[in-house]
């Protein structure tokens, strides 16, 4: 059966350079057993919540900066994470401005360039708040920026939504090893990694809590 | 997902749950601008229609288009077959063709059984002689689902968008009663959807003149009536069943009249319902004999909605047999 939510663990995908024969699987059968769970040894935060709050209201701010006061912007986070940031991000625009910004999900799965490498996923929602994007400066949003292929995928599925005037991406963390040319114009934090090592972000919505955490990778 | 889509009774609550959550993503499309998606790009679905089909098949070529994979139609009409080519000899040459996946209708029960060990890509049922017709009862659980799912009905909540009205992912038909009027005998719609309704939650009722009842009905997931007025008083869903004159090889009933009379649902039999209630049914329509023209075009019918769900509920079923690794299984 296919996973329902996506891993949330940010490690080197199929098509990533570590071993594609064991990295395929699914993360329930992967070697090593026990999937990686918080409190396990080998986690270690790397944000804090204030930390996090702290992040988010800065990029806001930037956000504002750089499309002169959120004009004609829509927020589109990419689930499962990317949706709930987008939506924190649109009530502090909202707090700063006095007008909410648009907000929606972009789900970008059906774009994937690795779906042949994984068991057919469940699909999330896409929604496009009722203006739609055409002519609107989208800013995509996603907790981790890794390889930069989910970002790829995304900017796919915007195409066929419509025509933006501009498109952002705003991440909570950028861990680095991009396998396309693609960087973000809003980083909440520069995390230095290793490849094999893994970030997890865990937010109140769904985690209970907020925090980033970094993992070594348990090969 | 099963390798093959044979029967609904393979389906497990979670299978039937996740292809209508799929379609439920996928319904968007078809409001967007550029209404296909990249992801069965480089793949070869092939209709292989046996029976005269314009719904189930046009349905499938839309839906494999949509997900932008090649499709091959071919109907026995005007091909070898017309030749005398025997269903395993077309299927090798489908095989060697390079077909991904193949969607069969079949007048023999079981055929598309039989051509899963002939083939090596997918196979789904579109159909066959008097068995199932899986896709059919997904997509009447689907627009079931879309019409009277909600706070109602059992389920998990999920994470609504703001503005997104009612969110039914995860959630199955639990509770939701349902009656299956007419031909039951010939239908494999009926046969496909008691069993996937079932398997969803809903409590079915199968209601038919007693020549026209299946003899093992007493061994299927549902209950069975000859009552048809009873019945309507206490049903959410009414699925009206086309009488298959063309199955009929003896005297089912004296006159359509009759029929009509007993099983048919007009305004009247349809004002018993209660008013949440909605009017099914799978196409072709005999209007004037199971359902009558001003039932068929009342707000409570859903004839056109099924029609359009169910691209995107075969979109689904092809997302998910062939949009991933294939699995060992």
């Amino acid at each position: 059966m296919c996973a329902m939510r996506p891993e949330p663990v940010h490690e080197p995908g199929p098509d990533g350079p570590g071993d594609p024969g064991i990295l395929a699987r699914p993360a329930a059968s992967r070697p090593g057993g026990e999937g990686p769970r918080l409190g396990d040894e080998g986690w270690k935060a790397v944000l804090t919540p204030e930390e996090i709050r702290r992040a988010l209201t800065r990029i806001a701010h930037e956000i504002l900066e750089r499309t002169h006061g959120g004009e004609e912007i829509v927020l589109l986070g990419i689930p499962t994470r990317g949706v709930y940031l987008a939506r924190r991000l649109a009530a502090r625009i909202g707090e700063f401005e006095g007008t909410p910004a648009p907000v929606g999900s972009l789900d970008v799965t059906m774009h994937r360039d690795d779906l042949r490498l994984r068991p057919a996923r469940a699909l999330q929602r896409t929604q496009v708040p009722p203006d739609g994007v055409d002519g609107k400066t989208v800013v995509l949003v996603d907790d981790v920026l890794f390889s930069g292929r989910t970002i790829r995928a995304a900017l796919d599925a915007l195409n066929d939504l419509g025509r933006p005037r501009a498109v952002q991406l705003a991440v909570l963390v950028d861990r680095g090893h991009r396998e396309l040319p693609i960087r973000a114009d809003y980083v909440g934090k520069n995390l230095p990694t290793a490849h094999r090592e893994k970030v997890r972000v865990r937010l109140a919505e769904i985690d209970g809590e907020d925090s980033v955490l970094l993992g070594e990778g348990n090969q | 997902m099963n390798r093959h889509l044979i029967s609904a009774g393979d389906l497990s609550r979670d299978d039937a749950i996740l292809i209508l959550d799929t379609a439920e993503e996928l319904a968007s499309v078809g409001g967007r601008p550029i209404r296909k998606l990249p992801t069965l790009r480089g793949l070869t679905v092939v209709n292989l229609f046996y029976e005269d089909s314009t719904r189930t098949r046009t349905s499938f070529e839309a839906a494999a288009k949509r997900l932008s994979a090649d499709v091959i139609n071919f109907s026995a009409k005007g091909s070898s077959v017309a030749k005398g080519e025997s269903l395993k000899d077309t299927a090798l040459t489908l095989e060697a063709m390079g077909a991904d996946a193949v969607v069969i209708r079949h007048p023999a029960s079981g055929a598309p059984r039989r051509l899963t060990n002939w083939v090596s890509g997918r196979v789904v049922n579109a159909g066959d002689g008097t068995h199932e017709h899986p896709t059919q009862a997904l997509l009447d659980a689907f627009t079931m689902r879309q019409r009277l799912g909600g706070p109602g009905l059992t389920g998990a909540g999920g994470t609504g968008l703001p503005g997104s009205g009612v969110d039914r992912r995860g959630q199955g038909l639990d509770g939701l009663r349902v009656t299956i009027v007419g031909d039951v005998l010939h239908s494999r719609v009926a046969r496909s959807n008691v069993l996937l309704l079932s398997t969803l939650g809903a409590q079915v009722t199968l209601v038919a003149p007693p020549t026209l009842m299946p003899h093992a009905v007493d061994t299927w997931p549902c209950r069975a009536s000859y009552d048809l007025d009873a019945e309507l008083r206490k049903s959410d869903v009414v699925m009206m069943l086309r009488v298959q004159q063309e199955r009929m090889t003896a005297a089912y009933f004296p006159t359509v009249r009759e029929y009509r009379r007993r099983y048919g649902l007009d305004a009247g039999r349809m004002a018993l319902l209660p008013e949440h209630a909605i009017v099914m049914h799978p196409g072709p329509m005999n209007r004037g004999v199971e359902i009558a023209a001003e039932v068929a075009d009342s707000d409570r019918s859903t004839i056109v909605a099924q029609v359009a769900n169910g691209v995107t509920v075969r979109m689904a079923v092809l997302y998910l047999m062939l949009g991933g690794m294939e699995t060992a299984e």
